[in-house]
């Protein structure tokens, strides 16, 4: 449709002037309030840390290995979690058999698993990318095994009419009537994936902006920790708007109202 | 009736478990005939089980006894000389109207250029010419519901089974659609079978109609429509005629005889 033309919806104006507000407070806000820089570090600190960190702590480097991990276990985690929610979508039988294990695994909290991917792993990027891996499955799974069974059965009905065959079925009805929900999935594990990477890097490891986190709380450097809380904040939000521009261009059919950050 | 027979159901019975586990008969024994070019009405309480034989004609659910029969052949599965059309429209909303209308021929293998053609054809016949490139959510119900047809007539099927095809439009658009479908079926000479809870519906329509009771269903009436011009369902209705045929189904279906049945006597003792 017309994603070229750029159209600021209304409130676009209000929101920046409270990103502004944002920012002022951030700068001012602390001192007028007595808070000690230690505790809240202002607007104009965080910058000048920044600015010391890409001289001396390689930031771009942690950036980009935690980005990596990030799309890494993103896009494996979407993958598998896609995979097996259709598999399961179709063969209910298999879905009886697995859904104790799938709810079990769904209740453990994924990023426990952090310290023993570790052991097993070593101080690789390959345990933090698993934990994301594992955290971004759950919502996608869930979402597409429920797209699969939600779909009304008459359309399949329809399709059978027509002397479908099971591939024809899933691939002209099945699947085009999981994305909506697969992308909902996706949205959610971008997010996510931030999460995993972290909580990995926090565990084992020298690299990514994980373990500038901790490296900047055992210095009690304040400033440092907001630099990488900023730049994961980024990341996160970067991934987040490459699924929705993503779904915008597959789902372009939706009424325009449906499409919503 | 000289004419040869289309679609035939031989002492067609259907059982199922319910929610609770019990086995309930859904049709029992039913025997029907329809001649090619011939359009019947089915009429009956809701949960007669007139669904129930439509997905059997279709193919879509064996039954427990007896079977359908099209053109003399036993239907053993979905075929490509039948096709469906529901209440519920049913359009895919990724697909364009045209890329919709063509479902049932891009599945059964039809090439690009000649389901192009067919979509347009179907579609400027039906007055949607221009809205060809839309998607369903921008079309009105009326126009969904015909677009549905059009994808039903798209696979040029012999049989049409139509499961209460108007019953969610309003009553002005159904009219019209009505007509739509009659002219369509008169000029093509399909041959249908009409299942509708609407007894005017029935009778401006249909050469025949059929009645069938509360569940177990079984067809317990026949009353053939001696009227002219099927193809015009308009013109019949206001012919006085069509209103002595409605009281007379009435009276067959009880209507307004007693209390209302709960649920059309769905689980009783």
């Amino acid at each position: 449709m017309s994603a070229r033309r750029l159209r600021l919806p209304p409130g676009a104006g209000a929101s920046f002037i409270l990103f502004v507000i944002f920012l002022a407070a951030w700068e001012w806000g602390p001192g007028l309030l007595g808070i000690p820089t230690y505790i809240i570090p202002s607007l104009s600190e965080v910058a000048r840390e920044a600015v010391r960190m890409w001289h001396l702590n390689h930031v771009l480097m942690h950036t980009g290995v935690t980005a990596g991990e990030v799309i890494a276990g993103f896009v494996l985690g979407s993958l598998l979690g896609a995979f097996i929610g259709y598999l399961l979508g179709m063969s209910p039988a298999t879905e009886v058999a697995l859904s104790p294990y799938i709810l079990a695994l769904q209740i453990a909290p994924k990023v426990a698993f952090a310290p023993l991917f570790i052991l097993w792993m070593g101080f690789s990027v390959y345990p933090k990318i698993l934990v994301a891996v594992l955290i971004v499955f759950f919502p996608v799974m869930v979402n597409v095994l429920t797209a699969i069974r939600t779909i009304d059965p008459d359309l399949i009905n329809l399709a059978r009419s027509f002397t479908a065959t099971r591939a024809q079925i899933f691939w002209k009805i099945e699947f085009p009537a999981s994305l909506p929900p697969l992308f909902a999935g996706l949205r959610i594990g971008s997010t996510l994936a931030v999460v995993g990477v972290v909580v990995g890097e926090f565990v084992g490891g020298n690299l990514g902006l994980g373990f500038l986190l901790t490296f900047g709380e055992g210095q009690a450097n304040t400033p440092m920790v907001f630099v990488a809380i900023v730049l994961l904040t980024l990341i996160g939000s970067f991934a987040y708007l490459a699924v929705v521009l993503a779904e915008r261009r597959v789902l372009h059919y939706l009424p325009a109202r449906e499409h919503r950050l | 009736m000289a004419r040869a027979t289309r679609l035939e159901y031989r002492n067609v019975t259907m059982r199922f478990a319910d929610a609770a586990g019990r086995g309930v008969t859904a049709v029992a024994g039913v025997s029907l005939a329809v001649a090619d070019g011939e359009v019947v009405a089915l009429i009956g309480p809701s949960g007669c089980g007139k669904s129930t034989l439509l997905n059997i004609g279709a193919g879509l659910n064996a039954a427990s006894e007896g079977a359908a029969f099209i053109d003399g052949e036993k239907v053993e599965g979905p075929n490509a000389h039948v096709a469906f059309m529901l209440q519920k429209d049913l359009l895919l909303p990724w697909r364009t109207v045209a890329e919709n209308v063509t479902l049932g021929a891009e599945i059964q293998g039809q090439g690009r250029e000649q389901r192009r053609r067919r979509a347009s054809e179907l579609l400027d016949g039906f007055g949607l010419g221009e809205f060809a490139n839309h998607y369903p959510h921008q079309l009105s119900g009326g126009m969904r519901q015909r677009a549905a047809l059009a994808r039903t007539l798209a696979v040029d099927p012999s049989v049409l089974l139509l499961d209460e095809p108007f019953s969610a439009v309003d009553a002005q658009t159904r009219m019209v659609l009505q007509r739509d479908l009659a002219r369509t079926l008169t000029r093509a000479g399909k041959t249908a079978l009409l299942i509708t809870h609407e007894l005017t519906e029935a009778v401006t329509l249909s050469d025949r109609v059929l009645v069938m009771s509360a569940r177990p269903g079984r067809i317990v009436d026949e009353m053939t429509i001696d009227l002219p011009q099927r193809d015009d369902p308009l013109a019949r209705r206001r012919d006085p005629r069509v209103n002595d045929y409605v009281a007379r189904l009435m009276d067959r279906l009880h209507i307004g005889e007693g209390a209302l049945e709960a649920d059309g006597a769905g689980g009783g003792p």
